[in-house]
C-alpha cells in the first residue's frame, strides 16, 4: 500500500534515476558518510519511595504502550545458602510459583495464562528476581497474583518432590553438554571450596537430593524480607499509583533480620595450568580461561569495561577477530569480568573446533599477553564510542529499563549513574587501559579449563608447554 | 545467525527473560507505515517512532535455504555470513568496525524462506548504515574472493558444530526433515546445511547466488524509528537508487506433495543420557486457514502445567522431564511437532501410549473453552510485545509484507487467533494429528532397543 506522498516521490525518483543508472557519478561511495552529532540522550528519571516495612520502590514512567514491568529484587542468592544446602536458593525460587496459601500450582499457571501475563523467577549469586510483565489494563489482578507468589509461597511437599526430581534430571542432562560442564568446572577450579563462588547455583545431585521443604522454608524466611528487597516498576504507571499499589499488595510483608554474607578473601591464583576434562568424541573443545577478577565496587569499573570491550567484549574485539574472523576456529570468542559483591571471575571463552584446540590456545595466550601492551588510539576510541553510543538502545522497552535498574539497586549505584556513564567512559585513558590490563589480566596465573576429546587434543596441548596438564572431572576434582 | 550475542557483563543474571503477554480486551494496535518502491524494484517501508533516538534498518532478501540446489545445502546461510565480509568500498572487517564505533548493533539470520539483515543505530548513524547496506547490495562482487568464502565456511562449520553437532539431540531436526519431505522438496534439508555441501561451495557459487538473488528487486527494507521521512527518502534514493535492477527472480511457488503414507519410525544414536521422542506430522503453510488453530492446538497440548500432555506426563505421572509442541509454518508448507523427554528409567513405549491417548482425547472429545481462552490470551499478549522495540516492528512489517502481501497485517494476524473456536481445534487435531506421522527416537549410543516401532517397541 502506497500513500499518495510516497507515490509522488517514487515517480519523481523514476525520472531522476533514469539518467544516473549505471553512472554512479552522482554518489560518492568511496568513504563512509560523516556521522552527525549523536542524539542528546536524557535517560528517564528514577523516582524512589519506601514503604514503612522497608521495601524500597524504584519507579520509572514510560507511557509508550499500555504495559508495565515489575521486578522484585531480593538481595540474596546462592551465596546466602547455609553450608551443605547447595542449590536451596535456586529451588526456593523455582517453588514460588508452585503454590501459595490461597492458590495451588495449577491455579497459578491457569491464572497467568488466562491473564496473558508473564511471571518469571530466577536467582543468581547474590540476588533473586521475580518479574512480572503485564498489560496495565489488568494491573490489579496481575499484581495480586505476583504478590501472592512472592509473599505467601506454601512450598507444598508434593510439588517440591516433583520440582526436585526435575532438577535432578536437569543435573544429569548437563553431562551431555561440553559447554555446561566447562561452566560448572571452572568456578570450582578457580575458587575452590572455601569461597562461595566456587559453589554451583543449581547444586549437585547429592546436595539437591538432601534438601527438604524445611530447608526451603528456612531459606525463604531468612532472606525474603522487605528490608532486603527493592521493587522496580517501569511502564505506563505513575509514582503515586505505584506507591498505593505497593502499599496495598506488599504493605503487609513482615520485616526480618537478614544476615549479611561474609565472603572472606578470594583465593590467590596459582601459576597457569591446564585443566582438561574428557568429553569423548566432542566436536568442539569448550575453553574457559579464568582467574579471580574484581568486585562490582572496583574503582576501575570503567577502565575495565573499556579494556574488556577491546579484548573480548564486542564482535570486533581482539579475541573474536582473531579466533573467528581471522582463523575461523570458532563461531565466537569473548571475555568478561563478572563483577559481583565480591571478586567474581574474569573469563575468556570459546567453543573451538577440536582439531584446532592447541592452535587456539596459542592465540588466546597471545591476545591475553598483548592486551597488556599499550592500545592504539583508534582502537581505544572505537571501544569508547561503542559503549557510549549504544547506551540509548538499552533503554527502549519497559523490560529493558527495568533490567538496567537492577544493578543500580543491587550495588547502590547513584541514580544519575547512566546519565554520567558517557562521561565516565570518556575519562578512561590509554594509560588506564594498560594499567588495568596489567593488573587484572595475568597470563602467568590463569586456570585454562578445556572440555574436549582428550584422546585427540591432549598430545598437542602437552607440546605447547603453556602449563602443566591435569585431568579433571566436572566438579574440578583430579581424575587418575 | 551471523553472530552469537555479546553482552556487557553487569554482574547479575536474570533467569528466564520476560517473553510477553497481554490481555483479552487489549486490541492490537495497527503499525502505521508508508511503503514505496524504487524504480529498481527495492521496496521500502517506513515507520516513525521517536520514543528513543535510535533507528532499525531491517532488510529482507527473498531467498532462503529453500532456494538452494541439492549438493549446495547451507549455501544461503553461508552467503549471509559472506555479506559481512566487506564490499567494494568497505574493506574486510570495517563493516562491523564502523558500526560499532557508531554505537550500532547488527546481525543477520537465514530461514528456509528469507534472509534478514539488520542494524539498530543511534539516529545520527542512519546514513552510515544505509551506505553500508547499499554497498553490499550493489557492489559485493568486485572484492569477493575465495579467502573470504573459505574463512566464513570455517566459521559456519563451527556454527554447525556449536549449534547442532555438539548439542544433545542437535541432529534430530535434519533427520526428521529428510524423512518427512520428498528429496526434491526444498524443506527436506536443514538451513545450516551439511558439512560436505559447505565444503563443496565455490567462489563461483557465491557470485552466481549474488547475481541471482541479491538484487534490489528481490529485497525489502524496513526503516523504523527516530528519523525525518523526507530526509530518509532522499538518503535511500541517493544510496540505493542507482543500484541496477537484477534479472527477475523466479522462485518456487509449488512443492511436491508431502505425504506420509504410514507411520514412519526412525532412530538416531547420540551422546545423550536420556532418549527423546519426536513426533512430526505434515500440516499447512503460514497463514493457511488452519494455521492459527494448529498454533492454538500446540498451546493446548504442551504449554504450561495445565496443558494436556504436560499435565499428564510431567505434572501428574512425572514420567517425563519435558514435553513441547509447536506448529511450524513457513512459506510453502508446515509441520506440527511434539517431543517428549522421558525421566530416567521411564519406558518410551509407555510414554508413547500416554501421548497417543491424550491426542485421541482432543480428537474425540475436543477442548474446553477455558483451554481455548488461555491460549488465545497468550497470543494476544505476544502481539503487543512485538511492538515494543523498533527492531520488532521493522521485522513485523517486513514479515507481513513478504508472507501476507502487505505490511498492514498485524491486526489481521492477531484476529486469526481470536476467531479460532474449540471446534476448530478439535477439527485440526483430527485432520492433521489423526494422520500418519514420522516418529524419531533419539537414543543413547548402543541403546537402539529404546526405539519406538510400529509394533510399539521401546522400553
Amino acid at each position: 500500500m502506497k500513500s499518495p506522498l510516497a507515490f509522488t516521490i517514487g515517480a519523481a525518483l523514476l525520472l531522476a534515476t533514469q539518467s544516473v543508472v549505471g553512472a554512479q557519478t552522482t554518489v560518492d561511495r568511496t568513504k563512509p558518510p560523516a556521522l552527525g552529532t549523536p542524539p542528546k540522550v536524557s535517560l528517564p528519571p528514577i523516582v524512589t519511595r519506601q514503604l514503612p516495612n522497608g521495601l524500597k520502590l524504584m519507579i520509572v514512567e514510560h507511557h509508550e504502550l499500555p504495559i508495565a514491568d515489575f521486578v522484585l529484587l531480593v538481595g540474596s542468592g546462592g551465596t546466602a545458602e547455609p553450608a551443605g544446602k547447595m542449590g536451596v536458593a535456586n529451588l526456593t525460587t523455582a517453588m514460588l510459583r508452585e503454590g501459595t496459601s490461597t492458590r495451588k500450582s495449577l491455579e497459578i499457571a491457569d491464572q497467568l495464562a488466562f491473564l496473558g501475563v508473564n511471571l518469571n523467577a530466577g536467582s543468581s549469586w547474590e540476588s533473586t528476581t521475580l518479574s512480572l510483565h503485564t498489560p496495565t489494563a489488568q494491573l490489579d489482578s496481575a499484581l495480586a497474583l505476583f504478590a501472592d507468589v512472592a509473599l505467601r509461597p506454601s512450598f507444598p511437599a508434593n510439588e517440591f518432590d516433583r520440582i526436585r526430581k526435575t532438577r535432578l534430571t536437569t543435573l544429569l542432562q548437563l553431562k551431555d553438554q561440553g559447554p555446561a560442564i566447562a561452566d560448572i568446572a571452572y568456578p570450582a577450579i578457580v575458587y575452590g571450596k572455601s569461597h562461595p563462588y566456587g559453589a554451583r547455583l543449581l547444586g549437585t545431585e547429592e546436595s539437591v537430593a538432601g534438601l527438604s521443604v524445611a530447608d526451603l522454608q528456612a531459606y525463604y524466611g531468612a532472606n525474603f524480607r522487605p528490608n532486603n528487597a527493592t521493587l522496580i516498576v517501569v511502564g505506563d504507571v505513575t509514582p503515586a499509583q505505584v506507591e498505593a499499589k505497593a502499599n496495598q499488595y506488599f504493605g503487609g510483608w513482615q520485616r526480618g533480620d537478614v544476615t549479611p554474607v561474609s565472603y572472606g578473601e578470594p583465593p590467590r591464583s596459582g601459576t597457569t595450568a591446564i585443566y582438561l576434562i574428557d568429553k569423548p568424541g566432542a566436536a568442539q573443545s569448550s575453553f574457559r580461561i579464568a582467574s579471580v577478577g574484581v568486585p562490582r565496587s572496583t574503582r576501575d569499573y570503567f577502565a575495565l569495561t573499556v579494556m574488556n570491550t577491546i579484548l573480548g567484549g564486542s564482535f570486533t574485539s581482539r579475541l573474536n577477530n582473531n579466533l573467528r574472523e581471522t582463523k575461523g576456529y570458532t563461531y565466537g570468542a569473548r571475555s568478561s569480568f563478572d563483577m559481583r559483591r565480591s571478586a567474581g571471575p574474569f573469563i575468556a571463552s570459546s567453543e573451538i573446533v577440536a582439531a584446532k584446540t592447541d592452535s587456539a590456545l596459542i592465540e588466546f595466550m597471545k591476545e591475553l599477553n598483548s592486551i597488556r601492551q599499550s592500545v592504539p588510539a583508534d582502537e581505544l576510541s572505537k571501544a569508547k564510542r561503542y559503549l557510549q553510543l549504544r547506551l540509548p538502545a538499552g533503554f527502549e522497552t519497559t523490560s529493558q529499563i527495568a533490567n538496567q535498574l537492577v544493578p543500580v539497586a543491587m550495588y547502590g549505584l547513584p541514580f544519575d549513574y547512566y546519565n554520567n556513564y558517557v562521561q565516565n567512559i570518556e575519562s578512561v585513558t590509554a594509560a588506564d587501559v594498560e594499567r588495568v590490563a596489567r593488573q587484572y589480566v595475568n597470563p602467568g596465573s590463569l586456570a585454562v579449563v578445556i572440555v574436549g576429546d582428550r584422546a585427540t587434543i591432549e598430545p598437542a596441548l602437552k607440546a605447547l608447554n603453556v602449563g602443566p596438564i591435569s585431568i579433571r572431572d566436572m566438579t574440578g576434582a583430579l581424575v587418575q | 545467525m551471523k553472530k552469537t550475542s555479546f553482552l556487557v557483563t553487569l554482574g547479575y543474571l536474570i533467569a528466564g527473560a520476560a517473553v510477553a503477554p497481554p490481555l483479552a480486551s487489549q486490541a492490537t494496535p495497527r503499525i502505521s507505515f508508508e511503503k514505496y518502491t524504487l524504480p529498481n524494484g527495492l521496496q521500502v517501508i517506513l515507520h516513525e517512532d521517536h520514543s528513543t533516538p535510535i533507528v532499525a534498518i531491517n532488510t529482507w532478501y527473498h531467498v532462503g535455504s529453500g532456494d538452494e540446489q541439492p549438493g549446495r545445502t547451507g549455501f544461503a546461510h553461508l552467503f549471509e555470513h559472506i555479506m559481512f565480509m566487506g564490499s567494494q568500498n568497505v574493506p574486510v572487517g570495517m563493516f562491523d568496525q564502523w558500526l560499532e564505533a557508531a554505537g550500532a548493533s547488527n546481525n543477520g539470520s537465514t530461514t528456509e524462506d528469507r534472509t534478514d539483515y539488520y542494524e539498530v543505530v543511534p539516529s545520527n548513524a542512519l546514513e552510515l548504515a544505509l551506505w553500508l547496506d547499499a554497498d553490499r547490495m550493489g557492489f559485493l562482487l568486485p572484492t569477493m574472493d575465495l579467502p573470504k568464502v573459505d574463512l566464513q565456511r570455517e566459521v559456519v562449520k563451527n556454527e554447525r558444530r556449536q549449534s547442532y553437532d555438539n548439542v544433545p539431540y542437535g541432529r534430530a531436526d535434519e533427520t526428521i526433515l529428510a524423512a518427512l519431505y520428498p528429496k526434491t522438496h526444498p524443506y527436506s534439508w536443514p538451513v545450516i546445511g551439511s558439512m560436505a555441501d559447505l565444503s563443496a561451495a565455490t567462489l563461483d557459487d557465491t557470485k552466481n547466488f549474488f547475481r541471482t538473488f541479491y538484487a534490489p528487486n528481490n529485497a525489502t527494507m524496513a526503516i523504523v524509528g527516530d528519523f525525518d521521512p523526507v530526509k530518509v527518502k532522499q538518503l535511500v534514493a541517493k544510496y540505493f537508487g542507482s543500484i541496477p535492477r537484477g534479472p527477475a527472480v523466479t522462485r518456487r511457488t509449488t512443492v511436491p506433495p508431502v505425504v506420509v503414507a504410514k507411520d514412519t519410525f526412525l532412530v538416531l544414536e547420540d551422546k545423550v543420557q536420556l532418549p527423546r521422542v519426536f513426533y512430526t506430522w505434515p500440516t499447512v503453510k503460514l497463514f493457511a486457514p488452519d494455521d492459527a488453530a494448529l498454533d492454538i492446538l500446540a498451546q493446548v497440548i504442551a504449554n504450561d502445567r495445565n496443558s494436556r500432555l504436560y499435565k499428564k506426563l510431567v505434572y501428574d505421572l512425572q514420567v517425563a522431564q519435558s514435553v513441547r509442541a509447536s506448529q511450524e509454518s513457513s512459506r510453502l508448507t508446515g509441520k506440527f511437532q511434539i517431543n517428549v523427554l522421558p525421566r530416567p528409567g521411564q519406558s518410551t513405549a509407555d510414554i508413547d501410549k500416554l501421548v497417543q491417548a491424550e491426542i485421541s482425547g482432543v480428537i474425540n472429545n475436543g477442548i474446553t473453552q477455558r483451554e481455548l481462552v488461555r491460549a488465545q490470551n497468550l497470543y494476544r499478549a505476544s502481539f503487543l510485545d512485538r511492538l515494543a522495540s523498533v527492531l520488532g516492528k521493522a521485522d513485523a512489517l517486513n514479515s507481513y509484507n513478504y508472507f501476507a502481501g502487505t505490511p498492514d497485517y498485524v491486526q489481521q494476524d492477531a484476529a486469526r487467533y481470536d476467531r479460532v473456536t474449540a471446534a476448530d481445534v478439535q477439527r485440526v487435531a483430527k485432520t492433521y494429528l489423526g494422520k500418519p506421522k514420522v516418529v524419531l527416537t533419539v537414543v543413547p549410543e548402543g541403546k537402539k532397543d529404546l526405539m519406538l516401532t510400529a509394533s510399539g517397541g521401546g522400553r
